[in-house]
């Protein structure tokens, strides 16, 4: 702006007439294409505040020509999503489990949307791929603890085990045997050398047949006569290799001292019915579902 | 022309500041105080309640240990998002938090609507050792909460000083956090009408597996499992806050 403009001997170009201990600015602007550039997004900015909400006014906003928002796009979206998946979402709700299952292209779908629905919510306890973890079983195998039905496992995934929220959630109570002192400490070892006997694994002949006694009177009740379980109430299999919560002596006795009360979530109401049915369907395939 | 006169505020120091605080000011007047007149910033919505005690001292740990580093607990509007996790967050569900957990980061999943969606013995186990349920997780374990005694004799406290800048806390609330804090982890909770009054849909009982012990363990996962649950989404009209 200096009306007086002195030039840079050496390299011929404007200085900015500041000077410090002899030495001086050059004026090197900016590119005017650079700055016409900043002009046309000012202009622009004002197309914009008329387009998109922008401007906060004494209790309200500006909403913009369009009116839009977030959360209106998002509910397009999914409206669209909706639409989509509709002739199949219909059909999932329409038909009973055997039947999707018998269907090839409802099969897919539900595969396909049963797997993505498994990976964020069931596999965390369950295991990529439902390969289980120590406290919360495999899905893969043949034991099931509550059914392995589709309809049993549909039920299952509804309602939950031991969960509260769910009035109609599976529940069975295990007593603490040690804990609340319901038998001696020698009972124990005895009734857990006589579950072992099941699997040959029994190192005290004469505990086993004490144990049986044990066994009668306060097991079989749940775990049935043979010990093999008892579905109806959720009893596991003491004959298998399956042990939910380890089968070491030291795991079965740790269990009759302080029973089990593993815990899943009920899923209706968090994930939809027809979600559900595609989750049956997936967990089912799995390789256990009977 | 002012451009002439710059040089009289790039010479004056006190002039500059007083420069930049008054645009300071104007920016935060427009950007800022809108939102505490505008009647929507904060939807209507039934349900939202304060923490418990236990779980603000949940609340207090998943700070102190720097949770919010690798989780947000925000779900934004986007089909993405709300496929996984669930309906949007909404401001009323984080509006008496202090201060609020949202955010971008997220090396691990967003935990807005992680209650009731795992049981207590799986955070307990994921907790302790990560890597023993979910093999490909890079979470640090946290094993050393379920060894500490939940340390929050200054509950009472706490509450009103979250009273003092809005948070509703009753007298009674206040009065009864020591003994809340207790009751909520054990089975009693379940029962005691008083405390579901106070704090609806809060989750009771023992959380770590030792109902001998109070521990950090038990007030982190009673406050994992309250997020995400406080408002019923069944009976939500999202039409009613539509923006």
């Amino acid at each position: 702006m200096s009306t007086n403009v002195e030039k840079d001997q050496v390299s011929g170009r404007e200085t900015t007439g500041h000077e410090w201990d002899g030495i001086k600015e050059l004026n090197t602007p900016l590119p005017s294409w650079w700055v016409y550039v900043f002009w046309i997004t000012c202009i622009w900015s004002v197309g914009y505040w008329v387009v998109y909400p922008s401007w906060p006014t004494a209790n309200d906003y500006l909403k913009g020509t369009f009116g839009t928002t977030n959360r209106t796009e998002l509910h397009e979206t999914m409206n669209n999503v909706t639409a989509e998946r509709a002739p199949y979402m219909e059909r999932l709700a329409a038909l009973e489990l055997p039947e999707i299952v018998s269907d090839s292209e409802l099969l897919n779908f539900s595969m396909a949307g049963g797997k993505a629905v498994f990976a964020d919510n069931c596999a965390p306890c369950h295991g990529t791929g439902g390969s289980g973890n120590p406290g919360f079983p495999s899905l893969q195998d043949d034991a099931w603890l509550w059914g392995g039905s589709l309809e049993a496992i549909n039920e299952t995934l509804h309602v939950g085990i031991r969960w509260d929220a769910n009035e109609d959630t599976r529940f069975n109570d295990m007593p603490a045997f040690g804990r609340d002192e319901l038998l001696e400490r020698d009972q124990i070892n005895d009734v857990v050398e006589y579950v072992l006997a099941f699997s040959d694994r029994a190192t005290d002949m004469q505990a086993i047949d004490r144990g049986a006694v044990v066994f009668e009177e306060n097991c079989a009740a749940c775990h049935g006569e043979n010990a093999k379980g008892v579905q109806e109430l959720g009893a596991p299999n003491l004959t298998d290799a399956i042990w939910l919560y380890g089968g070491s002596k030291a795991n079965i006795t740790e269990s009759v001292m302080n029973s089990r009360r593993g815990v899943m979530p009920a899923w209706g109401g968090r994930l939809d019915e027809e979600t559900i049915k595609m989750l049956t369907v997936y967990v089912h395939s799995l390789g256990g579902g009977q | 022309m002012l451009l002439k006169k710059h040089h009289i505020v790039e010479k004056n120091v006190f002039v500059l500041v007083l420069g930049i605080f008054l645009t300071i000011i104007i920016g935060g007047i427009v950007e800022i105080v809108p939102l505490f007149t505008m009647e929507q910033t904060i939807e209507k919505v039934e349900g939202v309640r304060p923490y418990s005690p236990l779980e603000q001292a949940g609340r207090n740990i998943y700070l102190r240990e720097g949770c919010y580093n690798c989780h947000s607990q925000q779900i934004r509007p986007f089909r993405d998002e709300v496929e996984r996790y669930g309906h949007y967050s909404l401001a009323a569900e984080s509006m008496y938090d202090h201060p609020f957990q949202w955010g971008s980061k997220r090396t691990g999943p967003d935990l807005a609507r992680v209650g009731g969606k795992y049981s207590n013995d799986w955070h307990v186990a994921h907790m302790i050792d990560p890597r023993a349920v979910v093999p490909e997780s890079i979470m640090p374990g946290y094993p050393f909460l379920a060894e500490r005694n939940l340390n929050f004799d200054d509950a009472q406290a706490h509450l009103e000083t979250l009273k003092m800048v809005g948070v509703p806390y009753t007298d009674e609330m206040i009065a009864s956090a020591k003994a809340d804090l207790y009751l909520q982890a054990s089975e009693d909770a379940a029962w005691d009408d008083d405390f579901l009054a106070r704090y609806p849909n809060a989750a009771t009982g023992d959380f770590d597996g030792n109902p001998q012990k109070l521990t950090e363990m038990d007030a982190l996962v009673a406050y994992l499992q309250v997020l995400g649950r406080m408002v019923d989404f069944t009976t939500y009209n999202p039409q009613m806050n539509l923006r």
